[in-house]
């Protein structure tokens, strides 16, 4: 693949706003977002439900209109020429892309004929494709009879059937089991490394943003807040993390006040029965801020420190946390802690 | 074909065929479900069947008033309407398809690929119309059996049909749209409940509207179901008008073609709304 100075993917200013339905003002599901993707790379975008990050995917992906701003695939004006867009890239939209009462072999093949494959290049990719994602012995099953995990798979895989430049996954592993999405992470690892392919994704997991994305984005409101690697976004947090947790809610309060008068401790945030600050060295802090505590007779429950996490990033860029923010971290793990670890 | 750097190696340009191809793969996969459950297939037959035999009991002395049209029996002036009201009353649900592939993400899917936009629609058109031929052939054979008789023979029964798939067309491409503008079941509840309803008394599909009042007359003159009426009941009649008969089914093919058009043209309602 040419590394061409050109961007896989441009999202210039995009805007747009949906009615509001009766008497209600409209919804601003986009609100000037932007971004680039180098080709080759894995982009997510992260962010909370309704952000609009699947108002993104679909502009991108040639299905829906923006009010205004510019979105390029490839190279090509999704606006101008669409055409041309659609056969370079590959859609795996939230909700399942796959024909319940069709096979999975017949599902890869008429995708793959919609492309223009012939009859045998489309049935010789299916097979390719089906034993790639483990899917050879449900070939000839319909995909109604297949579980969550295998019909995510073979969404992806009816995304890859024409060997897109750009593939976009919209939450490719929202409602399936810790197991399912760990395999399913596999399999993105796996292929992204693979054919020069751009990967856009998007998620509400921080665990699978950190994981798979080469940059991130994420999205508040329609609009990106913050743009980097994560370790970038993290390392921009500066220093560590420390999270007090205090025995009684209405004890955050004096907590906040008592921490505010330690000298190491910065940005501190109140987060449910938890303040959050920052440190350049946390450990170091730590003494004192017990100290302060235990002076302003706040009993403690427990006082961490760790690297900063995406958690972190978010709450800094939106000023709420990514829990409180109408998402649930992933089920596997709670997130934080995953996080602490992966950036360790 | 290498794994690496060629992406479209095997991706040919859009060119000719493109068109055919996409109808036929997408004609079958819509097929593939009806042979898998024919339940549809089935209860859409349940209907016309009481139609035939209990409307064909219950009104089988009409055709002794004087001014009915000529013919030996009311289930004989019956079958052709029943046929076209069948195919008009599984037309009206036709949009049932493209609603299930919008609530999953099947249309978004393939609606960000090459696919053919008026393949898309045609494919549906033909999968409804194989539905209502192989119903009709059905209910021929019913009539048949109670003992009804058509003088038109082969070539009437194959202009009957031509006329009840022309119909289906229209009114599956109608249902379409309704289903890609209002993306919701109760919108083709609505269809169904208001349009196909006045269409179907609207017509000479039950009773000869010679006896009927004459603004009704008037009506079902620009009534596309009662054109198709009219070209069952011509086809199938001893020694068929074939002029009336070849003008209906110029109209029915006019409109069919103007709703096909038209409804390929409500996708970019349904990009824009999305």
């Amino acid at each position: 693949m040419t590394a061409s100075s050109r961007p896989a993917l441009e999202a210039g200013s995009l805007v747009k706003t949906y009615p509001g339905g009766r008497g209600k003002p409209p919804v601003v599901a986009l609100d000037g977002l932007t971004f680039q993707v180098a080709a080759g790379t894995v982009f997510g975008l992260l962010g909370p439900n309704g952000a609009g990050k699947s108002t993104t995917v679909k502009i991108l992906a040639t299905l829906a209109r923006p009010d205004s701003g510019t979105a390029r695939v490839a190279g090509l004006d999704v606006a101008r020429e669409p055409a041309a867009a659609r056969r370079v890239l590959g859609f795996v939209s939230q909700k399942q892309v796959s024909d319940p009462m069709d096979t999975g072999a017949e599902n890869l093949v008429l995708a793959g004929r919609l492309h223009g494959l012939s009859a045998r290049d489309a049935r010789a990719r299916a097979e390719e494709l089906l034993g790639r994602f483990g899917l050879t012995d449900a070939a000839g099953r319909r995909v109604s009879t297949y579980s969550g995990g295998m019909a995510r798979k073979l969404d992806v895989a009816i995304g890859l059937m024409n060997r897109p430049q750009v593939l976009f996954l919209d939450e490719p592993t929202t409602g399936l089991d810790p197991e399912a999405r760990a395999e399913m992470w596999s399999e993105i690892e796996r292929m992204s490394g693979h054919e020069g392919m751009t990967v856009l994704l998007t998620t509400h997991y921080l665990e699978e943003a950190d994981r798979l994305a080469d940059r991130l984005a994420i999205v508040d409101h329609g609009r990106v807040v913050t743009e980097g690697t994560a370790d970038e976004l993290k390392s921009g947090l500066r220093g560590d993390a420390v999270h007090v947790e205090v025995d009684r809610r209405d004890a955050v309060g004096h907590a906040l006040a008592a921490l505010g008068r330690v000298a190491a401790l910065r940005d501190l945030v109140a987060d449910g029965q938890a303040v959050r600050a920052r440190s350049d060295d946390g450990a170091a802090a730590l003494p004192p801020v017990l100290a302060a505590l235990d002076a302003a007779g706040v009993e403690v429950r427990s006082a961490t420190v760790s690297r900063p996490s995406l958690d972190d990033v978010y709450l800094r860029h939106t000023g709420r946390s990514f829990a409180s923010a109408g998402t649930t971290p992933a089920p596997a793990t709670p997130a934080p802690a995953t996080l602490e670890g992966a950036a360790r | 074909m290498s794994a690496t750097g060629r992406p479209r190696a095997a991706v040919r340009p859009p060119g000719a065929g493109t068109a055919l191809t996409h109808t036929a793969v997408l004609t079958a996969r819509q097929l593939r479900a009806v042979v898998r459950v024919p339940a549809f297939l089935v209860m859409n037959l349940v209907q016309p069947m009481i139609w035939l035999l209990l409307f064909g009991q219950l009104f089988r002395s009409v055709v002794e008033i004087p001014g009915f049209a000529a013919g030996s029996s009311y289930l004989e002036f019956l079958t052709p309407g029943v046929v076209m009201m069948m195919a008009l009353f599984g037309s009206a649900w036709a949009g049932t398809s493209y609603i299930q592939d919008m609530e999953r993400g099947v249309m978004d899917r393939l609606l960000t690929s090459p696919t053919h936009r008026g393949a898309l629609m045609v494919s549906s058109l033909v999968h409804q119309a194989v539905l209502t031929v192989v119903q009709t052939l059905v209910v021929l054979a019913v009539a048949w059996w109670c003992g009804a008789r058509f003088g038109g023979g082969i070539l009437g029964v194959l202009v009957l049909l031509l006329g009840a798939v022309l119909l289906t067309a229209t009114f599956s491409a109608l249902s379409n749209v309704a289903a890609l503008v209002g993306r919701d079941q109760t919108v083709l509840i609505g269809i169904s409940q208001l349009l196909t309803i006045p269409l179907m008394f609207l017509s000479s599909a039950l009773m000869d509207t010679r006896l009927a009042a004459p603004w009704v007359r008037d009506v079902a003159a620009f009534n596309p179901f009662e054109w198709a009426v009219v070209v069952g009941r011509g086809a199938l009649a001893p020694d068929p008008d074939w002029g009336e008969v070849g003008a209906h089914v110029g109209y029915l093919a006019a409109v069919a073609v103007v709703m096909a058009w038209a409804a390929t043209r409500a996708f970019r309602a349904y990009q824009r709304s999305t």
